[in-house]
Parts: C-alpha cells; sequence; structure tokens
C-alpha cells in the first residue's frame, strides 16, 4: 500500500517554535523549508537547525521533506550536505524545468549519501514545477530518477511567469492537468498549490475539492489548521466505507474459493476496484469517516 | 579552532535562544540566563559544552539567552555562533 500523502505542511526553516511543536499537528509529511521562507542572512542558521531538528525521535514516525535552494545559489548545495546526512526522507528541489535539474541534484545527492555512509537512492526526491518550461517538460521530469516520489505544483512563481495572478484556479487549469497527467503516467504522486488565504475556509474547500476529484494526491499546506479541513474532506463517506468493505470481503472470499472472478450484487469487481478499495478503507483509518 | 570575531544566532522567541559569542584570551567563560534554569540548568550548560568541545572551543566568552529551547535547538544555535564567530566557510558536518 503507497504511503498516503495528502498534507504536506510548510514550516520556515528559521522557525525554532515551529520545528520544536509541528509533529503534534499530524500532517501526513512535514516540509522544513530552507528557501523563500528564509531571509538570506539567516540561511546557515536555518540550515543548522533544520539539520538538528530532523534528528529528533519526534521527527522519526512522520514523513520529512526538505525544501532547499536552487543548486544555482550559494545555498543549494549546503542545503543537501546538511539534509542528506541528517537522514530527511525527501528533498524537494524547488524552480524544476528541465530532467538535467533533477540529474545534476541526484549526483550531488548520490556523493553525499556515499560520504556519510547511507545506501545510495535512499534519499528520495520531489520536483517542484514553478514555470511553464517547467509544465512543458514534466512529462519528461516526472520520469527522470527512479528517486522521485512525486511532482508537485507551485501557483506563486508560476502565475507571475504566465503574466496573470491567482483567481478562481482558471490560472491553473492547464499546469494542473499537465503535471498530474505526467505524475500518473510516471507512478509518481502529484501535490497541489498552497491557497494562502488562511482564513477562507469556504474557499479552501472548494480548491480540495476540485484538486481531489481531478486526482491530486493532496495539497501543500501553510498553516496546521488546514490539516483536519484538508483529511476530512479526502476521508470517505460511510457509504463509500461500507462498498469498500463489501469489495474487500467478496474479494478475499474470491481468493478463499479461487476464482477467478469475482462479483458483487451482480457486478464484476476487478483489480483496480479491490485497490481503490483498499485505499477508501487505508483513508478511513488515517482519518476517519467525512463529518 | 578559535573565536576571532563577535557574534550572534538565534531570537528571543519563546523556544529559541539567542548564543552570543566573543573571542577571549583566558579560558572559556560561559554565561547562561534561561527561564527553566531550575528545571533544566544543568542540561543546558551540559549541551553547550559538548558543542563547543566538538569545535574545540577553548577560549572566549560565551553568553546564552533561553527562552526554553529543545536540545537539538541549542545546539543548533551555539553551532552557528561558532561558525560565524570563527568565519567558519566549510562545516565538518561529522563533527555536528
Amino acid at each position: 500500500m503507497k504511503k498516503l500523502r495528502r498534507s504536506m505542511l510548510f514550516l520556515p526553516g528559521s522557525s525554532a517554535a515551529m520545528l520544536s511543536t509541528a509533529f503534534i499537528y499530524r500532517p501526513d509529511s512535514i516540509m522544513f523549508d530552507l528557501e523563500d521562507a528564509v531571509s538570506l542572512k539567516e540561511k546557515d542558521s536555518a540550515r543548522l537547525l533544520v539539520f538538528h531538528a530532523l534528528q529528533h525521535p519526534a521527527y522519526k514516525d512522520i514523513e520529512t521533506v526538505v525544501r532547499i535552494n536552487p543548486l544555482n545559489t550559494p545555498f543549494g548545495l549546503k542545503d543537501v550536505e546538511a539534509a542528506v546526512r541528517a537522514g530527511v526522507d525527501v528533498i524537494r528541489l524547488p524552480k524544476t524545468d528541465t530532467p538535467e535539474d533533477i540529474y545534476q541534484l541526484e549526483s550531488e545527492m548520490a556523493r553525499i549519501e556515499a560520504a556519510c555512509g547511507r545506501p545510495v537512492g535512499s534519499t528520495r526526491l520531489m520536483a517542484a514545477i514553478e514555470s511553464a518550461v517547467g509544465v512543458i517538460n514534466a512529462v519528461a521530469i516526472a520520469q527522470s530518477s527512479p528517486r522521485l516520489m512525486g511532482i508537485a505544483l507551485a501557483a506563486f512563481d508560476y502565475v507571475m511567469d504566465m503574466q496573470t495572478e491567482r483567481g478562481d484556479g482558471t490560472e491553473l487549469f492547464y499546469a494542473r492537468c499537465a503535471v498530474l497527467h505526467a505524475a500518473r503516467a510516471a507512478g509518481i504522486d502529484a501535490f497541489d498549490v498552497v491557497y494562502a488565504d488562511i482564513d477562507d475556509e469556504a474557499g479552501f474547500l472548494k480548491e480540495v475539492d476540485l484538486i481531489k476529484r481531478m486526482g491530486f494526491n493532496g495539497k501543500s499546506l501553510i498553516n496546521p489548521r488546514q490539516i483536519e479541513i484538508l483529511h476530512n474532506a479526502y476521508a470517505p463517506t460511510q457509504e463509500e466505507v461500507d462498498y469498500a468493505e463489501r469489495v474487500i470481503a467478496a474479494a478475499e472470499e474470491g481468493d478463499r474459493q479461487g476464482l477467478g472472478v469475482i462479483s458483487l450484487n451482480g457486478k464484476m469487481i476487478d483489480a483496480p476496484i479491490i485497490n481503490h478499495a483498499r485505499v477508501v478503507i487505508e483513508r478511513k483509518n488515517a482519518s476517519g469517516v467525512r463529518q | 579552532m578559535k573565536i576571532v570575531k563577535a557574534a550572534i544566532a538565534g531570537t528571543l522567541e519563546s523556544s529559541d535562544l539567542v548564543v552570543k559569542v566573543s573571542p577571549g584570551d583566558e579560558g572559556l567563560d560561559i554565561i547562561i540566563h534561561s527561564e527553566v534554569y531550575k528545571q533544566f540548568g544543568e542540561q543546558i550548560t551540559a549541551v553547550v559544552k559538548e558543542t563547543l568541545s566538538a569545535f574545540d572551543i577553548t577560549q572566549g566568552e560565551i553568553i546564552v539567552e533561553d527562552k526554553g529551547a529543545l536540545d537539538c535547538v541549542i545546539r543548533a544555535r551555539v553551532q552557528a555562533a561558532i561558525l560565524r564567530g570563527t568565519a567558519s566557510e566549510t562545516i565538518a558536518w561529522e563533527k555536528l
């Protein structure tokens, strides 16, 4: 069963208070940000803070991600050194425009893993697409490395590149479709943009409903208050849970009887339906039935 | 390593600390102020000394203003102040 990644909570890497408490909110993944949330004069200090927070026992049971600075800045490679050596699960590369961006990072990661005794290839990668070029190259980026666990769309830079601004989602229509298809074709996860207005719960829910129906695994979040709302929106209804349980029971009974074809209420149940039923049960186990 | 200039790291926000380091010629002078000194003073002192020792800092003045930081935060802020105060461009990660 694949890991649930509905919520990926951004934390400023320079905030000791947030790094000391964020695990209590139980997002599916926590993303320590060393890029835009950290001022130039605090890059060194934030890097050390994240390096030590990653090794804190409270973060052992939660997926950790570090958003590094781009490799063409004086900070990017130092961020990779800190994150890989600290044992982060995933490195998020911002402003990914081409597969070559991934190859370059991959090579540095392999070198650092070998130097510090971690298995080469054990640190995963995530590409953030933030430009028209990145969206056009999404398929090649998504298929560029076995380390990639997902690709994310980042809206702020993207809409500026497209000479527009954030609105009702029309401005992201093509990019969302392109990133999602690239991820699915490569068999990896797809993450939607952050919703910046934390006081607009109705607007947030409307966007979550859209991206869930499109097929995104989840969203990047900037405030812990959005986690429960998001998880509830992704939780199955009681009706969906009941049906999933009947599907799994029928599949198990079919296995016991050695049946090649399984049916429920006269309808054939095949592998995709059974897999979907397992995802429904997993989501119910993670956050209950939708309220 | 030798502290060659005054440097500072951290903030006075809750769960954080400020570490100031300055050059000195006669041993280490460590001053620690903490909101939770009564309960955790020994532990904070131990973490600060252990971090200084890992960098072979044997001279200088170290002033810590703690606001209830976790050990991992104390380590990070002391290290940041040392690296700034020693004007170090590269980090020996294995020492951390």
